[in-house]
């Protein structure tokens, strides 16, 4: 069992007794401890189940490579998924539960995996789910929907707040071991502004749980007097609980700062993003050591050599009462020292290299603990959930026992790995060190600035691959140089003086032992989390995936939520051994941001709610809201009515009373959405001739004119009136969403292409509000506001004049997206409510109502108006629309014109824009619904030969309408075409656009 | 997240308040172009390993175009410059030939 030894751990207060619970259960720890520790505290080994073949796990690291330990913190709704025990320090009354089993963590059916485990080999999702088409919807879906992914998502929204932060600094110094802090202390003492992250609560790294001497004293209580000194500097930031976890371009780096983890307060601040371009980066985090893979690798009680070394000196945690070590190298004999120091017993210790007598083999002999060399484990008996017992076999044979035994726990070490996670993310390489037996960085390739220099990020220390502390020191003092140079300090550097240590190269293989057998390879893992095995790996070289980031992807390998901390090294190299290739020649995987999983909230920070993408809102929004707006949120982020709600009014209702009252007597309607571009200059007429399909140029001062806007394939990509201001002006009215867009598109023509044309344009549509009055009764009710001359003479339809409206300066353009006489006043956008209030109070005796953007909708439908968005989806040609009569035949050229003339374009059967009647006037066509051809198209699917594009209910016409584009439509009018619609097949009848009022009587009544 | 340098204010602004605009220096189509110069123009770009040119706006600044000579592999910037010119200015090209040499005739 692993229990709480009576002495030591040097990060609990024993004083400070925490109730926490896991899966139900009451268990308690003490501060200071680690969910992790708490758990083993309480004999807790069996933590989760795996991914694929649930087969039982328990902790194998005690940081963030952890790859089995996660769980689900919280309970109800609230809960928090994927967390690692590793990184969750314990508080009262945390609850926290175990993943990926059903029914109970120890009684689990999916476990039924594993024994069926030769069925889910490498590729398993690529090649069962191919064919039939059929099954992949019915039946493998929904399965793997159930049984893959890791935890559960919460149900509720999450209270916590979180935020971003910005920093500016000299040097980012990235985790806070011995490396780290000597760099640091060097750099502020020579003026530079240093901000320390470290990712864990305590700060001196692997130094201060390893003992050791520097300068002549303790090597924990020398980082605590340096730690004091930083913490003091003036030059010097600290986060710990803070994870840099992204280089991203040009030097951007992102870290995680767990703010209130530790302790949570609901609703409080929980965590910080940390936003910066540091001048200089120093990457001094550490190494990660790597296991080592032997059949049934992955039982609980079988874990890293210094996850155990962690437990104990941190934690005080016993693992077992005898635990065996198998090594490939030297760090795993502190374990077994530490171990033994601890008054615990390492019944045997397997050095899986050569006899050799290096400093830390005779200080093991000393303390009386056995070592049999060029022996590893082929293999562990287990029972109920617990390793027994190992057996042992040569490193360099098939795994023929020589012998077995016995033991609770199981220390591994397969050699360690530079965490060298930021400096490959900042797209620096990695090259393999063969006498380091790992991955380091080539200091030779490494990250670049913008300006091109290579100077601004460093690794130190054991993330250089300097694992001894001496090694460690010096390289420090190496990359405190660098960094001088690159921010132009001067200063002392003083190395600490350390003991010389006498290391021996590790061995570089993983496989245990060397010529581990097929059967032994199909349960010997690789990755834990993802469940890849050795076979797995041997799977896909088997089937051609050679290259590394092929395999990665065909077995998983590395892509769960660890990102293969533990594994990616060791499935390298064993698909390196099969292939007969040296590690040199092996390119490792890329890593990716983020190193540890970053939750999404922090990522949104306080972009979230109302802020996550706030609306803009006209000045009558205030109006629309009191008078029960329906709201939509339309392009550009404005929010606009989409109907107006009376009570107990459905939207359907609502919006069929607000267009049948433009039709009949009088409607208002808020357009200051729309955008409005200001075009000026000499070339002004010239440029909108290049812009727009028609011809602008010859528009007459106080006209407006329709036009179509076209990118250079020919599509249509907005429309819009543009009235002529004066001789030089002109006023382009847009969509609503497409005035950034439009304003952009006419910029980038003039600065880019004719940037001699002499031309300004300026994004007027903030700057005024805009109201439109339409119905048969718009002319008399404007009357009642004192408005002269806006008759029919004064005023023709697709004119514009300056007038005064009451008090308010206006501009009134009679245009019409409704076919009911209509004026549209635009005024300086503040006065926009106000005289929109006036109109209104005007307006009662003529019944007068506000209208939404549906009913605006349903009113140009009715017309056969097309909608940018709705009848063009960027494949659709204003030719395709029958609006053949805006597009300029004189022009020599326009945007478009080269590209509509493409024989896709002009092809016979393109689908074209008509009227589409139900048969059945009370079915409505859904939008999108298909109109089924004759045979079928080169897929093998029913031939289509057109789309619905519009669909509303007419309630002037007290039926159903739509538009659409069909094959040879307009020749075809009377046709009937059947859609296919969820609810069965709909047919309907070809007929004119235009559903209402084709003569244009309305438009001046 | 880029930084680049707009020739316009002169300052180093993040990617966030720019807009990409694809290949600098494309030739427009003409309405006399083949079909195929024509599809050239309007489907076919380069996607250089090594030194791009390509079109930024600095959108939420100054909202002027300007083009950035970066290569696509490490980012590197060796000029940026305001778009109004047929090629790349001198000063750019030599910035190119002098850090990269060789590269600078393929770019072209
Ligand atoms: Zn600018």
């Amino acid at each position: 069992m692993s229990t709480r030894l009576v002495e030591g751990g040097r990060c609990i207060d024993r004083r400070q007794v925490v109730k926490f619970q896991f899966n139900g259960k009451q268990m308690s720890g003490f501060a200071g401890d680690s969910l992790a520790s708490a758990l083993l505290a309480n004999d807790q080994h069996l933590i989760g189940r795996s991914f694929k073949y649930h087969r039982p796990r328990g902790l194998v690291a005690s940081g963030p490579e952890e790859p089995n330990g996660l769980v689900t913190v919280g309970e109800g709704p609230s809960i928090e998924p994927n967390r690692q025990a590793t990184m969750i320090e314990l508080y009262e009354g945390l609850t926290a539960s175990s993943q990926n089993h059903f029914p109970s963590l120890e009684w689990d059916v999916g476990a039924v995996a594993d024994l069926a485990s030769r069925f889910l080999p490498a590729g398993f999702y690529y090649k069962s789910f191919m064919r039939p088409r059929r099954a992949w919807e019915f039946l493998f879906e929904p399965m793997i929907r159930r049984a893959a992914g890791l935890g559960r998502l919460p149900r509720h929204q999450d209270e916590s707040i979180y935020e971003h932060f910005y920093v500016h600094i000299d040097l980012l110094v990235v985790g806070g071991g011995v490396a780290g802090l000597t760099v640091a202390k060097a750099a502020a003492d020579a003026g530079a502004r240093v901000l320390i992250v470290e990712q864990m609560p305590h700060w001196g790294g692997r130094t201060s749980v390893d003992s050791g001497m520097i300068d002549g004293i303790d090597a924990a209580e020398w980082v605590n007097q340096l730690i004091d000194e930083l913490a003091s500097h003036q030059q010097v930031s600290m986060l710990n609980r803070t994870t840099a976890f992204g280089v991203y371009d040009h030097s951007y780096v992102l870290a995680l700062e767990r703010v209130e983890d530790h302790a949570p307060i609901s609703g409080a601040l929980r965590q910080r993003m940390w936003r910066m371009r540091p001048k200089c980066m120093v990457i001094a985090t550490g190494a990660i050591e790597r296991p080592l893979c032997f059949q049934d690798n992955d039982r609980p009680g079988v874990m890293l050599a210094s996850g155990i070394r962690d437990y104990l000196k941190n934690f005080a945690i016993s693992t077992g009462d005898r635990t065996v070590v198998a090594l490939n190298n030297d760090d795993g004999y502190k374990t077994a020292m530490a171990l033994a120091k601890a008054g615990l017993e390492v019944p045997v210790i397997l050095d899986s290299r050569r006899p050799n007598d290096g400093d830390l083999t005779q200080q093991v002999r000393d303390l009386g603990i056995k070592i049999e060399f060029g022996r590893t484990v082929s293999s562990v008996n287990q029972s109920k959930g617990r390793i027994r017992s190992v057996r042992i076999c040569s490193q360099v044979g098939e795994g023929a026992t020589l012998h077995e035994v016995d033991c609770e726990s199981l220390a591994v070490s397969g050699g360690w790995s530079p965490s060298a996670h930021l400096w490959s993310q900042g797209s620096g390489k990695l090259i393999w060190d063969e006498a380091l037996s790992a991955f380091r960085p080539d200091l030779k390739r490494p990250p670049l600035q913008d300006d091109g220099s290579h100077n601004w990020a460093f690794t130190a220390g054991a993330a250089s691959g300097c694992l001894p502390l001496d090694q460690t020191l010096d390289d420090a003092c190496d990359v405190a140089r660098a960094v001088f140079k690159r921010l132009a300090l001067s200063g002392k550097i003083v190395r600490p003086e350390v003991e010389r240590e006498k290391a021996e190269p590790p061995a570089s293989t993983c496989l245990s032992p060397s010529g581990i057998k097929k059967k032994a390879r199909a349960k010997a893992w690789v990755d834990f989390q993802n469940d890849v095995k050795v076979s797995d790996l041997d799977l896909a070289l088997q089937e051609g995936y050679m290259s590394s980031e092929h395999a990665k992807r065909y077995t998983t390998l590395g892509m769960a939520t660890d990102q293969g901390k533990l594994s990616n090294v060791n499935g390298l190299m064993i698909m390196a051994e099969s292939r007969g290739v040296e590690m040199s020649e092996v390119s490792p995987t890329t890593f990716r941001p983020p190193y540890t999983p970053v939750t999404l909230g922090a990522i949104a920070g306080d972009a979230r709610g109302s802020l996550f993408k706030p609306y803009r809102k006209t000045n009558i929004d205030e109006w629309h809201d009191k008078n029960g707006a329906y709201w939509e949120r339309v392009g550009a982020d404005w929010r606009r009515p989409f109907c107006y709600l009376k009570d107990g009014e459905k939207v359907r209702e609502a919006v069929d009373r607000e267009a049948l009252r433009v039709r009949q007597t009088v409607g208002i309607f808020d357009s200051s959405s729309l955008g409005k571009i200001w075009v000026s200059g000499p070339d002004a007429g010239r440029f909108l001739d290049m812009l727009y399909t028609g011809v602008m140029s010859t528009l007459p001062i106080g006209r407006c004119r329709y036009g179509l806007m076209c990118n250079e394939n020919g599509f249509l990509i907005d429309d819009g009136v543009v009235a002529r201001i004066d001789e030089t002006s002109f006023l382009c009215h847009t969509t609503t969403g497409g005035s950034d867009y439009i304003h952009g598109w006419m910029e980038d023509w003039l600065q880019c292409e004719w940037w001699n044309w002499k031309v300004y344009t300026a994004n007027l549509t903030e700057q005024f509000a805009q109201i439109v009055v339409a119905g048969p009764e718009a002319r008399k009710l404007l009357g009642k506001l004192n408005i002269s001359d806006i008759d029919a003479a004064s005023l023709p339809f697709m004119s514009w004049a300056d007038r005064q409206v009451g008090a308010f300066k206006t501009r009134i353009f009679r245009v019409s997206f409704s076919g009911e006489l209509s004026f549209e006043i635009a005024l300086p956008a503040d006065q926009g409510a106000e005289l929109w209030r006036q109109i209104y109070a005007a307006g009662q005796e003529f019944d007068i109502e506000p209208y939404g953007t549906e009913a605006l909708h349903v009113l140009r439908a009715e017309k056969g108006f097309v909608m940018i968005g709705e009848e063009t989806d960027g494949t659709v040609t204003p030719q395709d629309l029958g609006l053949d009569w805006a597009v300029s035949k004189k022009k020599n050229d326009f945007l478009g014109k080269r590209g509509q003339k493409r024989p896709c374009l002009t092809h016979s059967d393109r689908w074209k824009f008509v009227g589409l009647e139900t048969v059945e006037a009370r079915a409505k066509l859904p939008v999108g619904a298909l109109a089924l051809g004759v045979g079928l198209d080169s897929h093998g699917f029913s031939k289509s030969i057109g789309r619905v594009t519009s669909s509303y209910h007419s309630p002037i016409l007290n039926r159903t309408i739509a538009l659409g584009l069909v094959e040879n439509g307009p020749q075809r009018r009377g046709d009937i075409l059947q859609f296919s619609t969820e609810a069965g097949p709909v047919n309907a009848r070809i007929v004119s656009p235009v559903f209402y009022d084709p003569e244009g009587t309305q438009l001046n009544a | 997240m880029l930084r680049l340098k707009c020739p316009y204010c002169g300052q180093m602004v993040d990617e966030t308040e720019l807009t990409p605009g694809g290949e600098a220096h494309l030739k427009r189509a003409t309405q006399n172009s083949s079909d195929d110069e024509l599809l050239d123009y309007l489907f076919n770009r380069r996607n250089p390993k090594g030194v791009h040119f390509e079109r930024w706006r600095h959108t939420f600044g100054c909202g002027k175009w300007f083009v950035v000579a970066r290569c696509t592999v490490t980012h590197e910037v060796f000029g940026v410059y305001k778009a109004q010119t047929l090629k790349p200015p001198k000063s750019v090209v030599d910035a190119i030939a002098n850090r990269r040499g060789h590269e600078t005739q393929e770019s072209q």
